[in-house]
């Protein structure tokens, strides 16, 4: 099929950028979205122009690398990452947008391509549970409720894409930050952190420029794992649990 | 060759912003620097003013039965907490909480509404219409409330606006007032955004407090649509009743 | 002893001088006691350099920050946590005997050495099966959501064929959990300052000063800056080499530059040939496909794998009649079956498939079909079990498993060769280590399912940080000098090549090489190999590499994020690394693992080891680009497990 795309082209962090439209010819249905894009930029090379940059590692919908927000959608149409969005979701004929995601804790790097080492400074100010090499007791010492290990999974699930801020008319990480807080909190190896680990990544949450939580629900509509909405109720509850300790 | 330079980095990690320092102790203190807190903040205030709100609403309602049920309502409200409290202290320490409530809610939302607005600085091209319109006009609403409670404290409080606005005869002024068609309209808007308001703000003050027992989110939906249709209900009846003559 | 191919020169054998010797069960416990220590309070003073995040790199770099070095670490990605260890399904083996079961740590050494076909070290093999209990120990402390039954305990299952429980695992996520663990615990280092993160960096050389390695020049990916960083030694958790295939398993971003570059300043580089094709992946849809993805082998306990008998049938599968269908495992090896080992069940497919009997797009694909199943034991069943691999295939291939057998084909997924390290996991060149599967220490010819967690996590938690703290001792800290020949020697190799590669106002892009260099691997170095083909691309690799320096295509500038740049810059690594692969595949002149010679084959056409001629580990020294390596031979010697020869039919 043939398709036109508008995309956001910036050459740098500080430069204007722009949509651009390009044309690709003969995509076939059965390829990823980024097996498309491949195809757009392996033209572009050969043309002499410099090929849209994106991130993207493991295509395989874990790492977390790739995203861009398409036709105003955070991954796309499909309830999945953008790697393994594929091409059969789109008619011939059709025009595309592809934006990068929008935040102000995100800042564009190069096209699509968006700096989120928010995130990692979020995970830094508390998603851990202080755990040296070699001080560990034994595995069965401490047995852990098989619904406590479940929901910690569901947690834990989190591939740090960051779809839930580039969905989030407010830009909000509340998402990606009760996610981690709801894995560490509900297991008794992470109790002795519980309310110093909240406080420190919701405070280094803010200090990023993340927006409030208006409760829209558009994160947990976007998000490729399916962290549930009520994630986000749940750190409320153990923020204000926390402060009230403190 | 100018694309080699030879030097000991101290880190291409973007080093970020920190967090500020906050003292240990301090409840309030951590609820108001904080998002969620502030979101707290809000949440309380709101259902403070979500109380209040009901039980104006079913007071109105004596509207049907009579001036002299009205009436005697407003001033058995001044004499409410007597003789412990004296004549008229109710309500003034009622107006108290409600200014603070007022405010307190005023101000949480609008610095996390900067804050929202800054955290997504460039829009996207592709425009989606995105979450249900009660979520999406909390902002607008919340305005159009605002402007609404000075206006009603002017027609009905101080009488100022009111073309009768004669103290301890509510009765009167109610029904003076609804002559104005302009009045109708203020009212039934502001009504109309108090329903929308409730319809989102209930359930989402639920969620910052941390109401996450499994079922709780249908439950606390229909409450709060339940909730929102009641009281714009309520307080439509009174200038509908005035328009169709029902009290005079 | 004859040598097949005479492009090599065999110089001095190579022994460990690090391997301890006594009971094998007290050598870790020894060597360790031998091991000389820093002073907690010296440790401040010594840097350490680790390139990568993955298992491997990202608990070593949280240990040896929590030790108290001050480390540097480095990632090509946004994040450390996007390794590409994130991307393991099924789990993670530890002798922990939780089913009494008769596991024991003896057992897992047994089944490790034999199922790296007797090409491993059994020092080396029962270290990581001692360390194997206390890495899942060290995990449920970090908080790592593993599967758990209904008391509260641990779940495990059984993984590749072993006769025991011991594979742990979280739903089919392990390696995503496992990371996330690391990287929580390294997060938490670099909020500390202990660790100098620099992701989106990437390692082009290494420093090498007296010897000893020193330092790394690495490029800020995001300005183009390059620049050298210096440090008491230098440690490599980068990850294996399969990428050379072009398609392949691995995330398209993994590369073997750091590898590479130190095998250039002097690190040998053992058994290169030794790499794992995975029998069940998702085949490739056309020539646009990118990557491929693997399906978890569980698949084989309940699916019939099946080709039409016929050449070019190209009927769809419900068409094709049961006695048309050639169930070629269940025909060959009636005892096993379907669930024979990787290697074998993925030549088979090759085998038919070379015969024209493949299927789907190109022919390349054998249908793995749950008909069978879904009647025995119910859809519900089938989806309970499978439900997930079932809904992504269906989304990668929009195809219903359900109703239309599975299309699978092997792919390139692990590399068990690397770069040689003795039993402290350092390389030839001292103060350069190798983590993971860098390196080549524990998995022989052959890696079995589930151990490749275990081997990271055990090298980057428990035996680094034991066996650096000997050399650091032994080496008193020196500062660097930023003006050392070596240092210039070393930025000038990295930015001279950036600027031919920026320069060449070629007509080809990276991609275009790449998949070229994968499909003539793939054929003549991949699922099985002969002494023609691999002379043939033995031929045609360096033919290839002359034309990328003469075609090559790079737009853009070098001082800003140019991902054409990252990638032919791998590629031109790949194009050297891949005549390695090759001419060490023709050296060996066995079968053995996942190397496949077809001159080498038992009386019914088995893979045949010589053990009298090749026990031993192959390590190369670099002598130049396209120049005469030098082959160095580790003797592999088995005093625990004598080695046998398998059989399957």
């Amino acid at each position: 099929m043939n398709l036109t795309l508008r995309i956001w082209r910036q050459p740098d962090a500080s430069a204007d950028g722009e949509m651009r439209t390009y044309e690709v010819a003969d995509i076939s249905p059965d390829m990823s979205f980024l097996e498309m894009l491949d195809t757009l930029n392996e033209t572009l090379i050969e043309r002499g122009e410099e090929p849209v940059a994106f991130d993207h590692d493991c295509r395989e919908g874990i790492c977390g690398a790739c995203g861009m927000v398409i036709n105003g959608q955070a991954h796309g149409p499909e309830r999945t990452t953008t790697c393994q969005l594929h091409m059969r979701h789109f008619a011939d004929g059709d025009t595309i947008d592809i934006e990068p995601w929008r935040a102000a804790a995100f800042p564009v790097v190069r096209d699509l391509v968006v700096d989120r080492s928010a995130f990692d400074r979020v995970i830094g100010a508390g998603g851990y549970i202080t755990a040296p090499t070699g001080a560990a007791p034994e595995a069965h010492a401490t047995p852990v409720p098989k619904p406590a290990a479940d929901a910690a999974f569901t947690h834990a699930e989190c591939i740090g894409c960051g779809a839930c801020v580039a969905a989030c008319p407010n830009g909000s990480a509340m998402l990606f930050t009760s996610a981690k807080v709801n894995h560490l909190n509900v297991l008794p190896q992470g109790a002795p952190e519980r309310e110093s680990r909240v406080l420190g990544m919701v405070d280094q949450m803010d200090a990023e420029g993340f927006g409030g939580c208006t409760l829209t629900g558009e994160c947990a509509t976007a998000c490729p794992k399916g962290i549930p909405m009520p994630s986000i109720a749940a750190m409320n509850r153990e923020y204000l649990r926390a402060a009230a300790k403190r | 060759m100018t694309m080699a330079t030879v030097t000991r980095t101290p880190g291409s990690q973007r080093p970020g912003p920190r967090p500020p320092v906050r003292p240990r102790g301090g409840f309030l203190r951590t609820l108001w620097g904080s998002t969620i807190g502030k979101k707290t903040v809000m949440a309380v205030s709101g259902l403070l003013m979500l109380a209040y709100l009901l039980v104006h609403m079913f007071a109105n309602l004596k509207v049907f039965f009579g001036p002299e049920e009205m009436n005697g309502y407003a001033h058995w409200l001044r004499t409410l907490g007597e003789p412990l409290l004296r004549h008229g202290w109710f309500l003034w320490i009622a107006r108290a909480v409600l200014l603070a409530a007022v405010v307190l809610h005023g101000v949480s939302a609008y610095q996390l509404s900067r804050r929202d607005i800054a955290a997504r600085p460039v829009t996207y091209r592709h425009q989606r219409r995105q979450a249900s319109y009660a979520t999406r006009t909390m902002r607008w609403g919340g305005i159009i409330l605002a402007l609404f409670i000075v206006w009603h404290i002017l027609d009905l409080t101080t009488g100022t606006v009111n073309p009768r606005g004669q103290e301890g005869h509510p009765y009167e002024n109610i029904v003076a007032g609804f002559q104005n068609w302009y009045a109708n309209v203020i009212y039934i808007v502001a009504m109309l955004a108090v329903g929308l308001h409730i319809r989102h703000g209930f359930w989402s003050a639920a969620q910052t407090l941390g109401v996450t027992r499994p079922g709780a989110a249908r439950v606390l939906k229909a409450g709060a649509n339940v909730l929102a249709l009641a009281i714009t209900a309520g307080f439509l009846s009174v200038p509908i009743g005035v328009m169709t003559g029902v009290v005079k | 002893m004859s040598t097949p191919y005479q492009s090599y020169r065999t110089g001095d054998p190579l022994a460990d001088t690090k391997a301890p010797e006594g009971p094998i069960a007290e050598r870790w416990k020894r060597r360790r006691f031998e091991a000389k220590l820093v002073n907690p309070a010296n440790r401040r003073k010594h840097t350490v350099i680790v390139v990568g995040t993955g298992l491997a790199g990202g608990s070593a770099g949280a240990t040896l920050a929590e030790a108290g070095y001050h480390v540097v670490q480095f990632c090509y990605q946004d994040s450390p946590r996007r390794a590409h260890s994130v991307a393991a399904q099924g789990g993670i083996n530890a002798a922990k005997n939780y089913r009494n079961d008769g596991d024991s740590v003896h057992r897992l050494f047994y089944d490790t050495v034999k199922g790296g076909d007797f090409r491993s070290r059994e020092s080396n093999v029962h270290r990581l099966a001692e360390i194997s209990t206390e890495i899942i120990d060290q995990c449920v402390a970090q908080g790592v959501p593993f599967a758990r039954e209904y008391g509260g305990l641990l779940d495990t299952r059984s993984f590749g064929g072993v006769q025991v429980s011991r594979t742990f695992y979280a739903r089919g996520q392990t390696g995503q959990q496992l990371l996330l663990g690391a990287y929580q615990a390294l997060s938490r280092q670099i909020a500390a300052g202990n660790v100098e993160m620099h992701p989106r960096t990437e390692m082009l050389d290494l420093i090498v000063i007296d010897g000893r390695a020193r330092g790394i020049v690495a490029r800020d990916l995001l300005t183009g800056r390059i620049d050298t960083y210096f440090a008491d030694a230098v440690v490599l958790a980068t990850g294996g080499y399969g990428n050379v295939f072009y398609l392949s398993t691995n995330a398209k971003n993994s590369n073997a530059t750091a590898v590479w570059r130190a095998h250039r300043r002097g690190a040998y580089f053992a058994n290169p040939c030794f790499t794992q094709i995975h029998p069940t992946c998702i085949p490739r849809s056309g020539d646009h496909q990118s990557k491929l993805t693997l399906m978890s082998e569980s698949l084989r306990n309940d699916g019939r794998i099946w080709v039409p008998k016929a050449a070019g049938d190209d009927r769809a599968p419900q068409d094709i009649p049961e006695d048309e269908r050639d169930y070629y495992l269940e025909r060959i090896y009636p005892s096993f079956g379907n669930l024979v080992p990787r290697d074998i069940a993925s030549r088979a497919a090759k085998n038919v498939c070379d015969e024209g009997r493949g299927v789907g797009p190109g022919g390349q694909g054998v249908y793995l079909d749950f008909a069978d199943a879904i009647a025995r034991m119910g859809r519900a069943a089938v989806e309970e079990k499978y439900g997930n691999l079932f809904e992504m295939y269906a989304r990668i291939t929009a195809e219903d498993p359900y109703t239309r057998p599975m299309r699978i084909y092997p792919a390139i997924h692990y590399t068990m060769g690397g770069l040689w390290v003795d039993y402290d996991l350092m390389t030839t060149v001292p103060g350069l280590f190798a983590i993971g599967e860098a390196n080549f220490s524990d998995h022989g010819a052959n890696r079995l399912g589930a151990s490749a967690l275990m081997q990271g996590l055990a090298d980057g938690y428990f035996v680094l940080p034991a066996t650096l703290g000997d050399y650091l001792a032994r080496h008193p800290h020196e500062d660097v000098d930023p003006d050392h020949p070596a240092v210039h020697d070393a930025v000038f190799a990295v930015t001279d090549r950036l600027y031919a590669l920026l320069s060449n106002n070629g007509d080809r892009t990276p991609d275009s090489f790449h998949r070229e260099l994968g499909e003539l691997m793939w054929d003549e170095c991949g699922m099985s190999r002969t002494e023609e083909g691999l002379r043939k691309a033995l031929e045609r690799i360096p033919e290839l590499r002359a034309e990328f320096w003469q075609r090559i295509r790079v737009p853009g500038s070098g001082e800003a994020l140019n991902q054409s740049l990252e990638k032919a810059n791998r590629v031109a690594d790949h194009l050297e690394l891949a005549e390695l692969m090759c001419l060490d595949a023709l050296h060996r002149s066995e079968s053995c693992g996942g190397h496949f010679r077809e001159e080498s084959r038992t009386a019914d056409g088995e893979a045949a080891r010589k053990d009298e001629e090749f026990c031993y580990a192959a390590a190369w020294e670099f002598t130049g680009v396209g120049e005469a390596p030098v082959l160095h031979k580790e003797a592999l010697h088995f005093e625990y497990v004598h080695p046998t020869q398998r059989s399957y039919t």
